[in-house]
């Protein structure tokens, strides 16, 4: 149980995850947020207005899947690092995952980094395909990873340091 | 000599910071003490992104917000501003001592603000008393303040945010941290937070306990027990975690010394982590002219720290006279955004607890008008 562990359960998942046509048209917002808590800047963050906390603050985040473009500016402005961005379209093996980082030190885009699942267990190595950093006070950077399709949903953080210069093997 | 002031504030957090610039910005001129040697309270060492609303700056790293607080109390010419200054008692005669710079100054306030903040909670255990045992805001101070790497591996006792978040912190500091241990069976922090370190691999253990620490001249490790669902210790379940530092972080307890001392009537409210001064809808305690805002009146957050702080800043500068007709509007308004923030299930905890407090309010034969 995430209340016990900290790891989302798939139900958990199953309830924040867009829908599979939504996914097949390309980038999407992810926000794995489960509690309600008195938070909102996710709904600030977003241009398109896509992320909605309503009535009040409490409520967790309803991503409008239609309005959100998958630009990822929503992510380094979550103070719970808990907003993914998933591309299931970026090549035709690999999707590409954007995720919230605020380790050092911060890998460059072209090397490869130790992809995480949500236990900190290690999927592989997966090549860094972009890195943007959240500014002089926000300090956290938003780290694109192509990872094999299948680990789409499992790649949710990499490991700081260690990161291998040049190509993934195989 | 006796320094006269409109209004005195105890503390320069966040809610004292807020109270100054609210009660100047009616017009009030304002002395604040600080017993660091800078302001900011427990904003200067939270790197982390803070939750909350917008309107408070959520999203912004906690040091930030600190360093916007302090420069608009800075640029204010109706606000002074004195660090060093630990405010030591509050008397009959309205006589205010303080210990500035080693010296002994005696202040005279018209309305006096308490947000003398928090301090934090220990447990008791065998070998609780060796080098390497450190309370969680200590450790955040040496890390984030001073910019020492506490430690090698570090075991965290606590998962509410403050374990949670100081967690997360000691990784970022390339700490390794062996886990995080919780005698409750739930966490209590917020779970997004849970699962920012369990992505980075802590693994996070509810229902455990501390049973001892040990090490020779220092800490080398600690027993650690499961718990069954009535807290006791489950025989037979005792694990050993090597570590060379326990970083306790089991809660905050209102820093309350000043209103005791001040003749407060106060109340034993748990769902406000302690005992807390009785306070009416505007923050004043029973001692007219003085109030509590922030941590010191229930452990809470920053975010409600500088509503309660603003609140209480207009309540006093305007009881002085100043603006009135604005003073209740603004007033108003800050006890609406508080509301807001208490609404949901976290700010239910505080709600019962407010109520009790007004409840003990009451049967003290006070005047508190809920
Ligand atoms: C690790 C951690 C993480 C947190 N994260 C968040 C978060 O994400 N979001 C959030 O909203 N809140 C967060 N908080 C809570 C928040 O920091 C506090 O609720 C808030 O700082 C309380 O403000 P305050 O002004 O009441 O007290 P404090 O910030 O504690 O300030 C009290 C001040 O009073 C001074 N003082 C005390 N006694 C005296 C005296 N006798 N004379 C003079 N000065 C005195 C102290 O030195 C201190 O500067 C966190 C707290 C911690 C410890
Ligand atoms: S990814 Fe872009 S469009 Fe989608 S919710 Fe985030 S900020 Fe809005
Ligand atoms: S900002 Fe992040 S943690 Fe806060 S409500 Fe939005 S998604 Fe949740």
């Amino acid at each position: 149980m995430l209340i016990e562990t900290g790891i989302p359960t798939a139900e958990d998942l199953q309830s924040v995850t867009p829908p599979a046509g939504r996914l097949a048209r390309g980038a999407v917002a992810i926000a794995e947020c489960f509690q309600k808590i008195p938070c909102n800047p996710c709904t600030r963050a977003c241009p398109r207005h896509a992320i909605r906390i309503e009535p009040d603050i409490n409520e967790t985040p309803q991503i409008d899947y239609e309005a959100c473009t998958g630009c990822g500016a929503c992510i380094a402005r979550c103070p719970g690092l808990a907003i993914f961005v998933v591309d299931m379209t970026y090549s035709d093996s690999e999707a590409l995952v954007m995720l919230a980082f605020e380790f050092l030190p911060v890998p460059e885009a072209g090397q490869l980094a130790c992809g995480l699942d949500r236990e900190g267990k290690e999927l592989g190595w997966f090549p860094v395909v972009r890195v943007v950093s959240g500014g002089k006070e926000n300090k956290t950077y938003t780290v694109s990873l192509a990872v094999p399709r299948e680990l789409a949903m499992e790649v949710r953080n990499i490991r700081a340091g260690g990161y291998q210069n040049g190509k993934q093997n195989g | 000599m006796i320094k006269d002031t409109e209004i005195l504030v105890i503390g320069a957090g966040p809610a004292g910071l807020a109270a100054a610039s609210a009660a100047a910005f009616l017009g009030a001129s304002v002395l604040i003490c600080e017993r660091d040697d800078a302001p900011g309270g427990q904003l200067v060492k939270q790197t982390h992104k803070f939750f909350g609303s917008e309107k408070q700056y959520a999203g912004d790293r906690g040091i930030y917000i600190g360093r916007r607080l302090t420069g608009a109390v800075r640029e204010n010419p109706q606000i002074e501003l004195m660090t060093n200054a630990t405010v030591l008692g509050i008397y009959d005669d309205g006589i205010v001592t303080v210990l500035h710079d080693n010296r002994h100054l005696k202040i005279r306030p018209q309305k006096t603000i308490v947000a003398t903040g928090a301090a934090e909670k220990f447990l008791a255990f065998p070998g609780n008393d060796l080098p390497g045992i450190y309370g969680a805001g200590a450790v955040q101070t040496l890390m984030n303040v001073a910019g020492v790497r506490p430690a090698e591996r570090v075991l965290m006792v606590g998962a509410g945010n403050i374990g949670l978040i100081v967690t997360y912190q000691l990784l970022q500091a390339g700490v390794q941290v062996a886990g995080v241990i919780e005698a409750a069976p739930k966490i209590g922090g917020y779970l997004v937070h849970a699962s920012k370190i369990r992505r980075a691999g802590v693994p996070i253990l509810t229902r455990h306990t501390v049973c001892e620490a040990f090490g020779t001249d220092q800490l080398e490790g600690v027993r650690i027990c499961r718990l069954d669902d009535q807290g006791q210790k489950i025989p037979g379940s005792e694990e050993t975690v090597a570590c060379d530092t326990l970083c306790l972080a089991v809660g905050l307890t209102p820093l309350t010394e000043l209103c005791w001392q001040a003749g407060c009537e106060m109340a034993w409210i748990r769902e406000l982590s302690g005992h807390v001064p009785i306070v009416d809808e505007n923050l004043e305690t029973s001692v007219p002219g003085l109030y509590a805002a922030g941590d010191v009146s229930g452990i809470e957050e920053a975010s409600s720290a500088m509503v309660e702080g603003r609140l209480a800043g207009l309540a006093a500068a305007g009881s002085l006279g100043y603006r009135p007709e604005q003073a209740k509007e603004e007033i108003l308004a800050a006890r609406a955004e508080l509301a807001e923030l208490r609404s949901g299930p976290t700010g239910g905890k505080i709600m019962a607890g407010l109520a009790r407090m007004r409840e003990a309010g009451k049967t003290k034969g006070g005047v508190f008008v809920c």
